[in-house]
């Protein structure tokens, strides 16, 4: 029997497992995390007593469903919890379990990787206080904490809103919700969002929500800077009328939407191309989520979409793998998959324009920004290197020159930020700035992961 | 404004090819440098930056020292820093018979006048406390030193800029062809030039050109894997290699450390990819921890590789062609071509403007490969299966180099 290996046990991996267990096969899945239901589904320590119901809203139903979903599969899959894919090469994959390497083969490989928090720059970004949103949830739905007592929620994202209502209901102050993208594009996107009403109206009722609690709810604002002494104690902005404002906060969630989890659709041979409405390179795959012979991509991973695209996505890569093994068509679902997929998705898009990646913004910062945490480089390196003679216009030549992405993160932080900075430096659009090249480890593994040697 | 002709022109913008156009600018030639890419971006570039006197191939020692000399004056020379580091280099040794082959490197680099000490286990574990015991002898030499490869070269190609060089990016030249007692040079975009002199410097690429005039050199394209680490707390100061290849390692003033070790693996120069076989690196990783226990939770970053040109004797090609009068040959540097660049750039100044240089270069004759090529010990060592590379073994032993 064929073996088919899942990466991934958010929505899109176990939609993709349940379709492929009902077909008889028994897939592994393996999973970074302790428990399924990746980022957005994430489920608490199971002794930490937290009101998911109240913490999930609306999307309750779906995040209990989900769980007990995966319950159900639990015995009909491999489930490898906590277990990284540090490498591929050809049908091998290899993981990092308990402090050990060891390998897996894959005849079908299905990547659903989810996605990431997409940050820029400002000055002060790296103090401590701050926080990505995602990471912002996360501290919320895993751990039951909230980042500070009084948070001011900055960036371009949905998920401000969201975010906000939820550290509300915990209890937190929320400073500010500060979106750096103006009304007026937000208008423009309106007839794309109404492709998702249902999520269209999630959103307005969060606007709702922040203006009967009183938050001031900013939108066109030019972040300048998050200041404080060791530790954030306010976030300077200039508003769309263009003056300067300050918000007494002790922590600052970031974050402009996502950005897919794609170093291993990199590593497995995926071919990228630049997409203009997210600003990013993304892989290149047919409307199944076929990549190339033998590896489907699905979820946020593959293109962001949200939870329930995720869904439909690792169903229809299901169907695809199902197919490519000789199965027979279930034409009338992959119908259905297919058209909703396409309207999530596409109702993703419009949400990239109403929640834009701040390019200009970030084009401007001034040299002295922070651009890579991880080997501190600042803007201003980036920029000098470049302009000097037989300077590098591309990303990865930069990164060689300059160390900016070479550290621990390998640029998934500031990679987009990057891409920005050299484009803007070089008078090109992003895709001339080019693709920061992936290479194993997809996350530091230690020496002793690879055993003791014989002497 | 581009020339229309030159007096050399140079196909290559890696090392080799950017220190032979800054010392031609210096004697006043007009010089125009023609690279497929961006300089410094292939072997040149990726390379562990290794400046190693110790173990050389003993015919390699008059340029090596040469060359030596030049990177200890690099800043001064080419007007920026490239992280040079005399940090001296540690040659370990696991058992006798490697102890026996230190001893014997050993010697020949003292009859070329380097001071090595010779370090037995309890100088070791002294000195060198971070080191496992597994390690039964060493010989060290202050004088190695290692620098950053990803600024060397666009370092030089600068100050080569500065002395009035033509440099052309993202230039593959298309096609090379006698004119008269010179040479015409055509490039993709259609546009030529006419050089008298030409210098064939195009590393895993070369062959192609030495081809078009009627001489051949076995070069196949490989790389070794390598890793680096996220930056510690310094434990070791000297760059580090064990006799067997296991490791090579160094730690950056940053507090990386990087590694790059055997056997090598065949890298596919045409879609320009020199892959890392995680099992390798694993290898590499237990092997580093093995020989240093205090990184066992150091934890790696990132892996690469490069593409370097390789010859069956593990020795490059340096010199004059033997068909073709004007045409000067700098290609297939095995691995070891970072710590010889500046000298070969100056020796092939050399014999361009003076007719020879001083410095012996016989052994690396393109001529040699008239014949079936030697297929060294140390070849047959580093890589994984010489046979799938395409090269014919001799029943000759090789020439015996460290």
């Amino acid at each position: 029997m064929s073996s088919i290996v899942i990466v991934g046990a958010g929505p899109a991996g176990i939609a993709a497992a349940e379709l492929l267990c009902s077909h008889g096969h028994r897939p592994v899945v393996i999973d970074e995390g302790e428990r399924a239901g990746g980022q957005g589904y994430r489920r608490p320590s199971p002794d930490l007593a937290l009101d998911m119901h109240a913490l999930m809203g609306s999307e309750a139903g779906r995040y209990e469903a989900l769980h007990r979903r995966f319950a159900a599969l639990a015995e009909h899959i491999d489930y490898r919890p906590r277990t990284l894919v540090w490498a591929i090469e050809g049908r091998t994959l290899h993981l990092l379990y308990d402090g050990r390497a060891e390998t897996i083969e894959a005849d079908q490989l299905l990547l659903a990787t989810g996605a990431m928090d997409r940050v820029a720059p400002l000055p002060g970004w790296t103090l401590p206080g701050v926080f990505t949103l995602g990471g912002a949830q996360v501290a919320l739905k895993d751990q039951g904490c909230l980042i500070g007592r009084r948070v001011a929620f900055l960036g371009s994202s949905p998920l401000l809103l969201l975010a906000a209502k939820q550290y509300r209901q915990m209890g937190g102050t929320v400073a500010v919700i500060a979106d750096t993208t103006g009304l007026a594009a937000k208008a423009t996107a309106l007839p794309g969002l109404l492709a998702s009403p249902r999520t269209l109206l999630r959103g307005l009722g969060g606007m709702a929500g922040a203006l009967r609690a009183g938050t001031p709810l900013l939108h066109g604002v030019t972040p300048l800077a998050i200041a404080g002494n060791g530790h954030v104690q306010s976030l300077l902005l200039r508003d769309a009328a263009g003056r300067e404002r300050r918000f007494t906060c002790d922590a600052v969630a970031l974050g402009y939407g996502l950005k897919p989890e794609t170093q291993l659709a990199d590593l497995a041979g995926a071919r990228f191309v630049y997409d203009e409405a997210f600003r990013l390179f993304l892989p290149e795959t047919d409307a199944f989520g076929r990549a190339r012979p033998g590896l489907y991509l699905a979820g946020d991973g593959a293109s962001i979409g949200g939870a329930d695209a995720a869904e439909a996505s690792g169903a229809l890569a299901a169907h695809a793998i199902l197919a490519d093994l000789g199965g027979a068509p279930a034409a009338a679902e992959v119908r259905t998959l297919t058209r909703k997929l396409a309207r999530l998705r596409g109702f993703q898009r419009s949400l990239a324009r109403a929640f834009a990646w701040p390019a200009s913004q970030i084009r401007a910062l001034p040299d002295d920004t922070l651009l890579c945490r991880c080997e501190s480089v600042t803007i201003g390196t980036v920029r000098a290197a470049m302009a000097q003679a037989l300077g590098p216009i591309e990303v990865n030549r930069v990164k060689a020159m300059t160390r900016c992405g070479m550290g621990r993160c390998q640029g998934r932080v500031c990679g987009p930020a990057l891409q920005e900075i050299v484009a803007g430096a070089s008078g090109q659009d992003g895709a001339g700035a080019g693709r920061l090249r992936g290479q194993a480890p997809v996350k530091p593994i230690a020496l002793s992961a690879a055993g003791e040697s014989t002497p | 404004m581009s020339r229309a002709s030159t007096d050399v022109a140079i196909i290559g913008g890696g090392l080799i090819g950017v220190w032979t156009a800054f010392f031609l600018a210096r004697r006043g030639q007009s010089v125009t440098l023609f690279e497929k890419g961006v300089v410094g971006a292939q072997s040149s570039g990726t390379n562990f930056g290794n400046l190693r006197l110790q173990g050389r191939f003993p015919g390699q020692y008059p340029l090596s020292l040469r060359s030596h000399a030049l990177w200890e004056d690099f800043e001064a020379l080419i007007g920026e820093g490239c992280e040079f580091a005399q940090t001296g280099h540690l040659y370990c040794a696991f058992d006798s018979d490697e102890a026996a082959r230190l001893e014997a490197y050993a010697q020949v680099s003292q009859s070329h006048g380097l001071a090595i000490e010779r370090l037995a286990p309890s100088d070791l574990r002294r000195r060198f406390p971070w080191l496992s015991e597994r390690a039964i002898a060493a010989t060290f030499c202050a004088r190695d030193a290692t620098a950053n490869p990803r600024l060397a070269t666009p370092a030089v190609a600068r100050a080569a800029l500065r002395q009035g060089v033509e440099i052309r990016e993202n230039a593959p030249v298309t096609a090379v062809t006698r004119q008269g007692d010179g040479f015409r040079i055509t490039t993709a975009d259609g546009r030529g030039l006419s050089c008298a002199a030409l210098v064939n410097a195009a590393g895993a690429w070369a062959v192609q050109m030495a081809e078009c005039f009627g001489e051949t050199a076995p070069v196949f394209a490989a790389g070794p894997p390598q890793f680096v680490t996220e930056p510690m707390p310094m434990v070791f100061a000297p760059s580090l290699q064990t006799i067997d290849g296991s490791v090579i390692a160094r730690q950056t003033e940053r507090g990386n450390v990087i590694l790059a070790g055997y056997p090598r693996t065949a890298a596919d120069a045409v879609a320009n990819r020199a892959p890392v076989p995680p099992a390798k690196t694993l290898a590499a990783m237990r092997a580093l921890a093995g020989l240093v226990p205090a990184l066992a939770q150091a934890h790696v970053i990132r892996v690469w590789s490069g593409i370097e040109g390789y010859l069956p004797d593990m020795i490059p090609v340096i010199g004059r062609s033997d068909t073709t009068p004007g045409l000067f040959h700098a290609f297939g540097f095995c691995g070891h071509g970072f710590q010889i660049g500046p000298g070969v750039g100056l020796c092939l100044s050399e014999m361009i403007l003076d007719g020879s240089t001083p410095t012996p270069l016989e052994d690396f004759a393109i001529g040699r490969f008239r014949t079936p090529a030697v297929v060294s010990e140390k070849f047959q060592k580093e890589f994984d299966r010489p046979s799938d590379m395409g090269i014919e073994r001799s029943a000759e032993k090789g020439r015996a180099i460290g």
